[in-house]
């Protein structure tokens, strides 16, 4: 009787997985060579994160006033943004989707806008209108909402060609017009999906707002640079804590609009 | 053509999604009265918008045709960006692992898992510029930084997946390896990283793609990569610039999109 | 009402004729039965009389209007005269019972009405004497996806019917419903038509319903028409005709494949294999 041999991987799997390994290795080997990393800072760094939150503590509390109404400008860029986006982002879904768009030219110019608006990120839409309109909440307003066209105009127009095509059928035989196809065949069905992503994308805006003072923008990021900029780190430490505030409390919002609309 | 029974005359109006007219009432006249106090409060100005048309059409005549005669400096800026990304993925999943496991209900004592669901939730909590600021100012300006910051970013994001993944493992399979006498790393081994690690394996590729992406604005606030390069190009009016480094932005975003859906699709 | 189909051919891209000049002529009123294997053309009939699918050539004339010429507004308001119900019953799932019903009534509001839902008093008369007639008056505010088969198909005739249509077409309306549930619509198809003297188009794979039901029966295979009679006069030799030797392809949503298999050469020893 011969010996029984067991091996959880075949020759041929071990050596892809070897050579996985030494491809991971390889490049973060080079990764981290061709950095410009300025290693001493790196043995140095234990130290000085910790000289940092040394130094932002106990949080200042004396500028509470300003640190709450900036949050609540946040929180307002957020919101007129999102609905901003929202609005802007219905028809572009529409003639984004394969299923609905009227003809060729709108369907590239739709998936145009949506992929060029998710590929910039929200700070760099900030930089650009910051060029444009100045310093200030108009800048980012328009930031967070262009961005947040490409995130919902991508998930609706999903949606809409994922709908049920015999409804819209069914509505058409009635002799319903365009108009009213969409009506009764298309919303009801990407209704709920349109919820789902609004609730979210607003979410995700309240956190997005709370950077864009750092390009001039508007909101809390404002206080926060200019704290950075006078090394007040102890009033950082206490926008920091707001900021975690402000999120944690539009996430409770969304999971609870969610429970309701959903 | 009549039908067969009489009709009654009755009244239909469509139910109203918010049953109680008082609260429907209410809400609406809540949701008009922000919307006004939100607006008037932000000082919104017309004649700033209208003096930003003029400087809009200024800006995009200079950006037209984007200029690519930077070349080194943007290959530059995009390697470092690329470079960043890996590093900070390859640590970031690690550490996620880690704390998937310290931050799952059904692996840890409550105590550990409350402290690594805190954990998670606060590096989820902070825009990636946010945090890259701070490590600029503890660690100096550069790539280091950037690293520190996506790796943060990685493990609020892959953290929480791991260990909402890891709650949701057959605890079947985890009983009969402990049955069998197995301690805590065995069981770890056996039972837990079987049933999560394709998982991880997904959510690992798509955090390169976000990783990707978030280590070209990281940047901007001196955290290495791309951004930084954007950054000055806009400072100094170099609109041309600025449009090619964000196209092939875009285009960069885009494959590794791709790239990583299609990875993922091949690994299911 | 009178129907003439005339040398209707329809190609699906650049594949085989579906349909093959065929010639069907419907007048008065009555329920005719359309037998024939899936793949036969059944559904593609129906559909290109309320140009769902655009016939490739041919012709059609309801009470003298060329249908297949219509376009826009006219032929929007053809549709209106022409009611249709289907196999998944098509309902708008996420919409209550009475916006299903109302949305028949689509052709002739206008836009501010149906968005608003304030239809004209007489069609919620209608509907609601409609739903009464089909039992389902409690239901009128439940949504569509909440009901059973039975009740969707229902649904879907009365919304059909508050069409006030002069035709009535219906595709294999009780393929998704159990045998006895099948028989209650088909039943109330046969009371509504001879109610409402409504002429009545009825794809149906089952033989024996279709000669219980109808008043006349139309055999198709592969495109063309080659049984047109009386019940009756469906014998052994004429569903030989109609069946034999068809395997089953094309028409996604008819099971009859299945049970013809033996009769398909090699698919025995698909049966085998997986046994």
């Amino acid at each position: 009787m011969t010996g029984y041999h067991w091996q959880r991987y075949t020759f041929a799997q071990r050596m892809w997985r070897y050579l996985a390994y030494l491809a991971t290795v390889a490049v973060m080997v080079w990764a981290v060579k061709d950095l410009d990393i300025y290693w001493p800072w790196v043995k140095d760094a234990p130290v000085q994160i910790a000289d940092l939150l040394g130094r932002m503590s106990p949080p200042k509390l004396e500028n509470l006033r300003q640190i709450g109404s900036a949050l609540i400008e946040t929180v307002h860029i957020a919101t007129i943004a999102t609905l901003l986006a929202l609005v802007l982002a219905v028809p572009t879904a529409y003639i984004a989707a394969r299923n609905t768009t009227p003809n060729q030219a709108l369907l590239w110019l739709g998936r145009f806008i949506v992929v060029s608006t998710r590929s910039v990120n929200t700070i760099i839409w900030a930089l650009l209108f910051v060029a444009i309109f100045g310093p200030g909440v108009v800048a980012g307003i328009l930031a967070i909402a262009f961005r947040s066209i490409g995130f919902v105009g991508k998930l609706m127009a999903e949606a809409i060609e994922e709908i049920d095509k015999r409804q819209v059928e069914a509505i058409q035989a009635t002799g319903a017009g365009p108009a009213k196809v969409v009506l009764y065949g298309i919303v009801p069905q990407v209704l709920p999906a349109f919820f789902a992503v609004a609730i979210l994308r607003w979410d995700i805006n309240i956190r997005e707002s709370t950077v864009l003072g750092l390009v001039g923008a508007g909101g809390i990021g404002l206080i926060l640079q200019s704290a950075i900029d006078l090394f007040d780190w102890r009033t950082v430490a206490t926008v920091l804590i707001a900021i975690l505030g402000i999120v944690i409390l539009g996430e409770l919002v969304s999971a609870a609009l969610r429970r309701r609309v959903l | 053509m009549s039908v067969t029974l009489p009709p009654e005359s009755r009244r239909w109006r469509k139910p109203p999604a918010i049953a109680n007219p008082y609260a429907r009432y209410a809400l609406f006249a809540a949701v008009a009265a922000y919307l006004v106090w939100a607006v008037a409060s932000l000082e919104l100005s017309w004649a700033r918008i209208m003096t930003g048309i003029p400087r809009a059409v200024q800006i995009f005549s200079r950006a037209f045709p984007p200029d690519f005669s930077r070349r080194g400096l943007m290959i530059d800026g995009f390697v470092e960006s690329i470079q960043i990304a890996l590093v900070a993925t390859l640590i970031g999943v690690v550490l996620s692992l880690v704390l998937g496991i310290l931050a799952a209900r059904n692996v840890v004592p409550r105590a550990v898992y409350l402290v690594g669901r805190a954990i998670i939730s606060i590096a989820r909590s902070f825009h990636p510029v946010i945090v890259a600021i701070i490590f600029v100012k503890a660690v100096g300006f550069g790539p280091f930084a950037g690293i520190l910051t996506l790796v943060i970013y990685s493990i609020g994001f892959v953290g929480k997946l791991m260990a909402e993944a890891i709650e949701e493992i057959d605890p079947g399979q985890v009983e009969a390896v402990r049955a069998s006498g197995a301690g805590f790393f065995k069981v770890l081994t056996y039972a837990v990283f079987p049933q999560v690690l394709p998982r991880q394996v997904g959510l690992s590729i798509y955090q390169l793609d976000s990783n990707l992406r978030a280590s070209a604005i990281v940047g901007i606030v001196g955290a290495g990569g791309i951004g930084g390069t954007l950054m000055n190009s806009f400072r100094r009016f170099d609109y041309d610039f600025s449009l090619a480094i964000l196209i092939v932005m875009i285009v960069i975003i885009l494959i590794s999109e791709a790239l990583s859906g299609r990875i993922r699709g091949a690994l299911t | 009402m009178i129907l003439d189909i005339d040398k209707l051919s329809k190609r699906y891209g650049s594949g085989e004729l579906v349909l093959k000049e065929l010639d069907l002529h419907i007048s008065g009123s009555g329920i005719t039965a359309i037998i024939g294997s899936s793949g036969a053309g059944k559904s593609t009939l129906l559909r290109c009389i309320n140009r769902l699918v655009e016939p490739t050539s041919g012709s059609i004339t309801l009470d003298g209007v060329e249908l297949t010429a219509l376009q826009g507004a006219a032929l929007r308001n053809m549709r209106r005269s022409i009611g249709m119900i289907f196999q998944n019953f098509n309902l708008i799932d996420r919409l209550s019972v009475m916006e299903n019903v109302l949305s028949g009534r689509l052709g002739f509001v206008s836009f501010f009405q149906a968005a608003s839902r304030r239809y004209p008093q007489a069609d919620i008369d209608k509907a609601f004497g409609l739903l009464e007639r089909v039992g389902l008056q409690d239901y009128v505010n439940k949504r569509a996806d909440t009901l059973s088969g039975g009740q969707r198909q229902r649904v879907g005739v009365v919304r059909a019917l508050m069409q006030e249509p002069k035709v009535l077409l219906a595709d294999e309306p009780t393929a998704s419903l159990d045998p006895k549930t099948s028989v209650q619509i088909l039943e109330l198809i046969g009371d509504i038509s001879s109610e409402l003297g409504l002429p009545v188009l009825l794809n149906i794979h089952n033989v024996a319903q279709a000669r219980q039901f109808a008043q006349r029966i139309v055999g198709l295979r592969f495109g063309t028409i080659i049984f047109d009679g009386a019940p009756a006069d469906l014998d052994e030799a004429a569903l030989d005709s109609i069946y034999e030797g068809t395997a089953g392809t094309g028409d996604e949503d008819d099971w009859t494949p299945i049970r013809r298999r033996d009769e398909v050469p090699g698919a025995g020893d698909l049966v085998e294999d997986r046994a």
